[in-house]
């Protein structure tokens, strides 16, 4: 009864095109965003940032990526590791080398570079598709982690093989590092996040995006219409691995402060694509909602006993996690393959009746 | 019906084209001409050659032999996106809509070739991209009032029946403003109806546009009514060429589709 | 100028310098083929008879030498533990056929991958909660007898178990390759594979059909592990062998079963090549990515693979 669009008619075009046509939904988001900007950083605690908030906002950023990739231009990837490691190594060399650079602005050459490096491994995506791009990828990811970890310039020669990141200020705030006020970092990632995002829904509902919706679903008639399949899929290699270039540079920076190569690994491109999976192909909100809950099930597995009064053997707990968290992803793809954003869309059709049944 | 029509000269001239995929023989010597702003239909019995004279037209399959000539420029081996920015637009026997997209987005898709703003501005999506948005979105709200599929715009195509997809596949070619429209049955699997509403398009679209239009279509009734002339292939020759009524008391045709029997 | 040298010339020098020794690394390296061939078949398996990529199959190959080690730690016999653990992967076929395959009946090829990769979670956390972490010793008795085969003045090391390893991997290659061409029930696997939906209205029962073909994937998998568990003992990495089997799954294609062993002993022979003659210009562990590269290029010039079946696409 609320949730009905009766009476918001649009008389122009571009109201239609708009991202949230339905008046609800846009006062909805803004409430979501006034939360995030204002609620959250008076009372989040410390706990709160560093193993739910700027996480999740380092994932959303990669999500996002891969799912521009794999939900709408339909490249299955398994490298997101891979580029998120490039975005992190060359934020943290320019960094260092440039300690007058303005560290956002490393953050966007950071993504640049691994768009570079995405283009580059994404050139065979021209000719191979499904699993067996999905193992080219795979080349990418091993290739360039096993780049990071030999070659000593990357990380500075520090002899533990680990980057740190060092303290940079903006604005007279430090931003980086362990010196960094959490509050801070959460403040920086969620700009980040939220430029970026307004950014990809830009490119999404116009010609780009209908150009990778199109090679998705059937490219060759893509062709027939005159899209040219190599260069809207190299773009989204492109732009896809910018941001998880930008996500990887926010994870040391903002996030952990200090990584290794293993921050980087097979097990990260598996993680981002569950998150793309489960909140949804294909879907911004998705995005956000898949990496919510592969950052929320984890820290909810690890204090679940402790709050129901259990106490475990450490190793038995964590296989139990393991197993659980397995068991999730299977209970979800068959409760909801199409993820949880169609779980949303499914409230939000039934919450237009509510609070009639039919 | 066909008399009054603007009917120019050659727009496109096929010369003795031959395909092979590996052994088969799918089209052999075959050579005709359309002329702009016709109606020129293609007919022969199922696997005689018609949908892969198509895709050869716009640049899918390339001849072994032959050459193509399309708006006075001759072609060995066109391309798909090439044929597409020479105002070549087509449908496909098998609908190739893109099925996770909403009609209105399909339609949109078509407009795709005239769609000039990099894609910076499209991040930004405001100044030239949004009001480029605008320009093609009224393009493309026209054709679906031309269509009468306003009611199914924001639904995705996969949901939709058999023959409003067909619909909206034409809506797509058309989108583009082609010079030459092919379309693969663009009739088949609907009923009576559906057929009339086709047609109408199909007519008003020649008519309006003056957009010429090579069509493969099973429906003799149609066929008949509709075009100028009529190309007749069987196993991969042309067996026959003219205007309806030629081609209807040819011998050869007739004994292609009712298979008399030779001695 | 000198790096071109090392990386176009020196090597190839040295291959020619001693062929023996060559020939002792390209046989090392069949023999670790042999191994990711069984991993591969397992793969192949299953997609061959279900569309389905199992990314859990390296932890099925964990998951069966665990049990069997397991078995014979609590002081079962070999060939009675060999038996049980059959029994009890095939009970795991019908519980993950029960569970996870039927309802996710005519869903996407993705999604079903997805749910391997959750599957793969959970028998690594259920094997290692059963039976521990640690590195265990296998030993079912397979002789690993040192022998020498002389040429001139060198000899190459070999021992029995390799052997033996190539002779199974043999074995069950052409029995499954006999198994899927000639049998009833191979061609109701092959018929599923292509079409659930067709499969099931011709009548043939898809629930049965996937059973059967997880037992056997697992019988499989026991197979490579009691080879790799043998060699290497068994442990956690087991189930990273898995993602090994990706290149060798391309190179072969993921629907031939003499494709896999053909693009096993490839990359076998492959890898290990470059590890030692290329390996020590780059800092070692060209292990690590060598297969993939080797895949990728391979799929620049034939997209499906060496046996893969040739995507023609019509419109």
């Amino acid at each position: 009864m609320f949730y009905r669009e009766s009476g918001q008619f649009k008389t122009r075009y571009q109201d239609d095109q708009a991202v949230f046509t339905i008046a609800q939904d846009r006062y909805f988001v803004y409430a979501v965003v006034a939360f995030a900007y204002l609620v959250i950083p008076l009372w989040a605690d410390e706990y709160w940032y560093e193993a739910v908030l700027i996480p999740f906002l380092v994932f959303a950023m990669a999500t996002i990526g891969l799912n521009l990739l794999l939900g709408y231009a339909g490249q299955l990837s398994l490298g997101t590791g891979g580029f998120m490691a490039v975005g992190a190594y060359s934020a943290f060399k320019l960094i260092t080398a440039f300690p007058d650079l303005n560290v956002i602005v490393a953050f966007l050459i950071a993504g640049l570079i691994a768009a570079l490096v995405g283009i580059l491994f994404g050139i065979p995506s021209l000719r191979i598709k499904g699993f067996y791009l999905a193992v080219a990828t795979l080349a990418a990811q091993f290739f360039l982690t096993w780049m990071f970890n030999k070659i000593g310039w990357f990380y500075n020669n520090n002899p533990s093989g680990t980057l740190t990141a060092p303290p940079r200020e903006m604005l007279g705030y430090t931003i980086t590092s362990a010196h960094a006020t959490p509050q801070t970092r959460y403040m920086i990632a969620l700009i980040l996040v939220t430029v970026f995002a307004v950014i990809a829904k830009n490119l999404i509902r116009g010609r780009i995006g209908r150009s990778w919706m199109a090679i998705r679903d059937m490219d060759i008639a893509a062709e027939i219409i005159g899209f040219r399949p190599y260069r809207a899929k190299l773009l989204a290699f492109g732009i896809s691995s910018f941001y998880c270039g930008v996500a990887g540079a926010m994870l040391l920076f903002l996030w952990l402060g200090s990584v290794e190569t293993e921050a980087f690994d097979i097990n990260v491109s598996f993680q981002v694509l569950f998150m793309v999976i489960i909140g949804g192909l294909g879907s911004m909100l998705g995005s956000f909602l898949g990496a919510a809950f592969i950052t929320l099930v984890p820290v909810f597995l690890v204090n679940a006993p402790h709050l129901v009064g259990l106490e475990m053997p450490t190793d038995t707990q964590t296989n139990i996690e393991v197993m659980i968290f397995g068991g999730l992803i299977i209970f979800f793809l068959i409760v909801e393959p199409h993820g949880l954003a169609r779980l949303w869309q499914i409230a939000k059709e039934k919450l237009r009746r509510w609070p009639f049944p039919y | 019906m066909s008399q009054d029509r603007n009917i120019g000269s050659v727009l496109l001239d096929v010369d003795n084209i031959s395909l092979s995929f590996g052994g088969v023989q799918a089209i052999q010597n075959v050579s005709f001409n359309v002329r702009e702003g016709e109606v020129r239909a293609i007919i022969g019995p199922n696997g005689a050659g018609k949908s892969s004279m198509l895709n050869c037209i716009n640049g899918f399959y390339h001849p072994q032999q032959g050459v193509i000539t399309y708006k006075g420029v001759p072609r060995k081996q066109m391309r798909p996106h090439v044929a597409a920015s020479q105002g070549i637009a087509r449908t496909f026997q098998n609908i190739a809509l893109f099925s996770g997209m909403s009609t209105l987005d399909n339609i949109m898709t078509g407009r795709n070739l005239r769609m000039k703003v990099n894609f910076l501005f499209q991040a930004l999506y405001f100044g030239p991209a949004r009001k480029e948005e605008m320009e093609h979105r009224l393009a493309a709200e026209k054709i679906i009032d031309f269509l009468e599929i306003e009611a199914i715009r924001k639904t995705t195509v996969g949901q939709l029946p058999y023959g409003l997809q067909k619909r909206v596949e034409l809506g797509r070619a058309l989108a583009a403003e082609p010079d030459l429209l092919l379309l693969d049955e663009p009739m088949a699997g609907m009923n009576s109806e559906e057929k009339e509403d086709m047609c109408r398009f199909i007519l008003d679209v020649n008519d309006e546009f003056g957009t010429t239009i090579v069509l493969i279509e099973h429906d003799m009734g149609v066929v008949m009514d509709i075009s100028d002339r009529v190309l007749v292939l069987d196993y991969g020759k042309g067996i026959a060429d003219g205007t309806p009524d030629e081609v209807r008391a040819n011998s050869q045709v007739i004994e292609a589709y009712l298979g008399v029997g030779h001695d | 100028m000198e790096i071109l040298t090392a990386i176009f010339v020196s090597p190839f020098l040295d291959i020619a310098s001693s062929p023996v020794f060559f020939a002792e690394v390209v046989i090392s390296g069949i023999l670790t083929g042999v191994l990711y061939s069984l991993v591969a078949l397992g793969f192949v398996l299953i997609f061959k008879a279900s569309g389905v990529f199992n990314y859990a199959q390296g932890a099925m190959v964990l998951f069966a030498a665990l049990t069997l080690v397991g078995l014979m730690e609590h002081g079962a016999p070999e060939w009675l533990a060999i038996i049980l653990t059959i029994a009890i992967m095939g009970a795991i076929a019908f519980v993950i056929e029960r569970f996870m395959l039927r309802p996710l009946v005519n869903q996407e090829l993705i999604t079903l991958f997805m749910a391997t990769i959750g599957l793969n979670f959970v028998l690594e956390g259920f094997g290692q909660m059963l039976w521990g972490s640690n590195v265990k010793a296998l030993d079912i008795g397979i002789p690993d007898n040192p022998f020498e085969i002389h040429i001139g003045t060198e000899s190459i090391l070999l021992g029995t178990f390799d052997i033996y390893a190539a002779v199974v991997g043999a074995v069950l290659v052409i029995s499954l390759s006999v198994f899927f061409h000639k049998t009833t029930i191979g061609r109701a696997l092959r018929a599923v594979a292509d079409d659930h939906q067709a499969a099931m209205s011709v009548g043939i029962p898809l629930r049965t059909i996937w059973i059967i073909v997880w037992s056997v994937a697992g019988l499989v998998a026991l197979v490579a592990g009691i080879m790799w568990g043998s060699k290497s003992g068994v442990q956690f990495s087991l189930s990273l062998i898995a993602l090994k089997a990706l290149p060798v799954l391309i190179l072969g294609g993921f629907t031939s079963i003499p494709g896999a062993i053909i693009g096993g002993l490839i990359i076998g022979v492959g890898e290990k090549i470059a590890e030692v003659y290329w390996g020590p210009l780059f800092g070692g562990a060209i292990e690590n990515w060598f297969a993939y590269m080797l895949a990728l290029v391979f799929l620049l010039f034939r997209p499906q693979g060496l046996f893969g079946e040739k995507i023609i696409e019509r419109v």
